[in-house]
């Protein structure tokens, strides 16, 4: 028994040095307190608005957003009438008519975010044969999810001495082999928030990464509001149940 | 016939013609159970309830799933975005695929360590066996509803071990997917099967407790009861301590479908399927990761080329556990008063510990070392030593009734177990 349990004690260790020599490989990402952490977690509804600033004058003209809906927007406190403006200043394609005929129209709050590309052809094409992924879920679709994307907001710079960078390619600290096709999307005062918040690179990116968070994870809220309650309610619950459980029990012991 | 007396008229009308009242009142109320079954006890009723919360779950996203390869991704996102409680229905369901083999896994190790397996239980235990293979079937059919990019190669992996069969291999596989490669057709066939295998678990969950009420419940003790005062009846008794169980593990349940959702997933079946780009790591669901491992690490074995050899012992692994029962030499059920095997039997816990973590690594270096001692070992303990060990281990004293444990020899050893039950 003494010599199994000795050889289980050296695997355990080599295991453990193997996960550390594998570690050394990734780089830490940048972590950011967001205000959807813990258990009581809100999406921060100015961050949110001035996020979707962001993707919508800077990461919508690549991504697209196919799962979101103008009307989901009402959620980032937006009221009605501001969601039907932003809608109508895209145009989407509807029909056929009486014509039979398709047409164009302003969209409208039940129509789903306008697509930047027709098709992912035409998106390569545009971008140096890399097609831009869909943002809808991009949180939850990565590793490190918000911290991972705001890393990679966070993460472009010049390459190392001894690194070289393919063409078209761009250099980011925080992407997997560190070469990335996206240029980088993100610079001071790109955009100029409506609330006057100063559009420093940290404060865009951190903003645009709690807007894509509640894209990925509109249910958050609501989620967590009402797995408190749950919860709650069953500590208390199974708590009676255990006084029963004590007293049907009595007898036998 | 006589409990139903205490009913009204209707009911005794209803139950003469129709015996439903006896037969619950005999099987629930008068069904006499060991007085000392401890917590572990609790898992089997979990696990009937988690079957139903996944039915019950199960049929309700079924009304807003499409199986389509174009349109079963978005679906599932446009139950998680728009249907109402459609993102509840659907991390219950996701999770309580995972808490289901939490205690599925739970319940068939309390087996082993009790020897819940042994005469005259061995068919008991058999139809747990295939309950467990309809339960990896039906969860590995699911995974692949959500057209993600795991679900998609997940698929591609699992199904082409079929093609490791001699001769055959190729031809199965193709007739698995309904085509040539995975698409369109074993979508739907698998959201049909997804659909039908639980309700053929319900058929042996109902055998594997007709199996269980015909001899009774073994115990903490391994031995048989010996008369009434050894006996309690299941309900109350046993009824209120399964919902204070049931109490805890939902408290666990929801912290995870509400707090930690995605906890056991993959990020990338957040991703649609793309059949053109092959995810650097395929991994499986964490409840396949022991068999995957032994899958992976199996080399060369003789004439029989890897990978048929690893199709051969992932398989084997699950299927030994069916000739368990005559593979255990041992007269002495539990492993209280097993000194030898109690020990054997937390070793082979950390070997399938073991095996968890390999098939989550890339099968190289130490992962890969530690997969085939551990491969090696899982096989070794059916195989070798629990055969052996029944021969040439000397059981403590079994205690001459359930009743007194703690007068006889063995009580020291037996009693942190049987005492479990006192709080």
């Amino acid at each position: 028994m003494r010599r199994l349990y000795a050889c289980l004690i050296a695997l355990s260790v080599s295991c453990g040095s193997a996960a550390a020599v594998r570690a050394e490989e990734s780089v830490d990402l940048l972590k950011q307190p967001w205000s959807f952490d813990g258990l009581f977690g809100t999406f921060d509804r100015g961050a949110a608005q001035r996020g979707f600033q962001v993707y919508k004058e800077v990461c919508s003209n690549c991504h697209a957003m196919s799962l979101l809906y103008y009307r989901n927007l009402t959620a980032l406190g937006f009221s009605a009438d501001e969601v039907k403006a932003i809608a109508a200043d895209y145009k989407v394609q509807d029909g056929p008519n009486d014509q039979g005929e398709m047409f164009d129209r302003p969209a409208r709050p039940s129509d789903s975010f306008a697509k930047p590309f027709a098709n992912e052809k035409a998106a390569r094409a545009g971008n140096n044969g890399a097609y831009p992924p869909d943002l809808s879920l991009i949180t939850k679709a990565r590793k490190g999810g918000a911290d991972y994307v705001y890393s990679i907001l966070n993460g472009y710079g010049d390459a190392p001495p001894g690194v070289t960078v393919a063409d078209g390619m761009n250099y980011n600290k925080y992407f997997a082999g560190h070469q990335i096709a996206m240029p980088q999307p993100l610079q001071p005062n790109q955009v100029t928030f409506a609330d006057g918040t100063a559009a420093s690179l940290p404060q865009e990116a951190h903003d645009v990464v709690t807007f894509l968070s509640w894209a990925a994870e509109p249910e958050l809220e609501a989620r967590k509001r009402i797995g408190l309650e749950a919860i709650l309610f069953l500590i208390v619950f199974t708590g009676m149940l255990y006084a029963v459980k004590r007293k049907v029990w009595a007898a036998v012991h | 016939m006589q409990t139903a007396r205490r009913h009204n008229a209707l009911i005794r009308w209803i139950d003469s013609r129709l015996p439903f009242v006896s037969f619950m009142e005999h099987e629930l109320h008068e069904y006499p159970t060991p007085k000392n079954l401890n917590y572990w006890w609790n898992f089997g009723s979990l696990a009937g309830i988690m079957l139903v919360v996944m039915i019950v779950t199960g049929i309700l996203l079924s009304m807003h799933y499409v199986a389509h390869v174009d349109l079963a991704f978005n679906s599932v996102e446009h139950i998680m975005r728009d249907v109402n409680g459609g993102w509840m229905l659907r991390y219950l369901h996701m999770n309580g695929a995972s808490m289901f083999f939490i205690v599925v896994y739970i319940h068939l190790f309390r087996g082993l360590y009790y020897g819940s397996y042994k005469n005259p239980r061995e068919l008991l235990w058999i139809l747990g066996v295939v309950i467990l293979l309809l339960m990896m079937a039906t969860a590995f059919m699911g995974y692949v509803l959500p057209w993600g990019q795991m679900s998609f190669w997940g698929a591609t992996v699992i199904t082409n071990l079929f093609s490791a069969i001699p001769l055959i291999g190729n031809d199965i596989v193709t007739w698995l997917w309904g085509g040539f490669a995975v698409d369109q057709p074993t979508l739907n066939r698998f959201y049909s099967l997804h659909y039908l295998f639980p309700f053929l678990i319900v058929g042996v969950v109902l055998l594997h407790l007709v199996a269980l009420h015909t001899h009774g419940s073994n115990n903490p003790l391994g031995i048989d009861r010996k008369g009434p005062q050894d006996s309690i009846p299941f309900h109350p008794y046993y009824t209120v301590k399964d919902l204070f169980g049931l109490g805890v593990f939902l408290i666990v349940y929801a912290a995870l479908v509400f707090y930690a959702p995605n906890f056991f997933g993959e990020p990338d079946n957040y991703i649609p399927a793309n059949p053109l780009q092959t995810p650097p790591h395929i991994v499986p669901e964490w409840y396949f990761l022991p068999f995957y491992a032994i899958l992976r690490s199996t080399p060369d074995i003789l004439f029989i080329p890897a990978k048929l050899a690893g199709v051969i012992l992932m398989f084997g692994s699950i299927l030994i556990l069916m000739v368990l029962p005559w593979l255990d030499t041992s007269k002495v059920r539990s492993a209280t008063f097993r000194p030898i095997y109690k020990q054997l039997f937390w070793l082979f816990v950390v070997d399938v510990a073991a095996l968890e973590w390999c098939g989550s690594q890339p099968p190289e270096g130490s992962a890969l070392l530690i997969g085939r001692v551990a491969t090696a070992y899982y096989f070794i303990h059916f195989l070798i030593i629990v055969p052996l060990l029944g021969k040439l281990e000397r059981p403590l004293p079994l205690p001459t009734s359930i009743g007194t444990p703690v007068l006889q020899g063995g009580g020291a050893a037996g009693g942190s177990s049987a005492r479990m039950e006192k709080p």
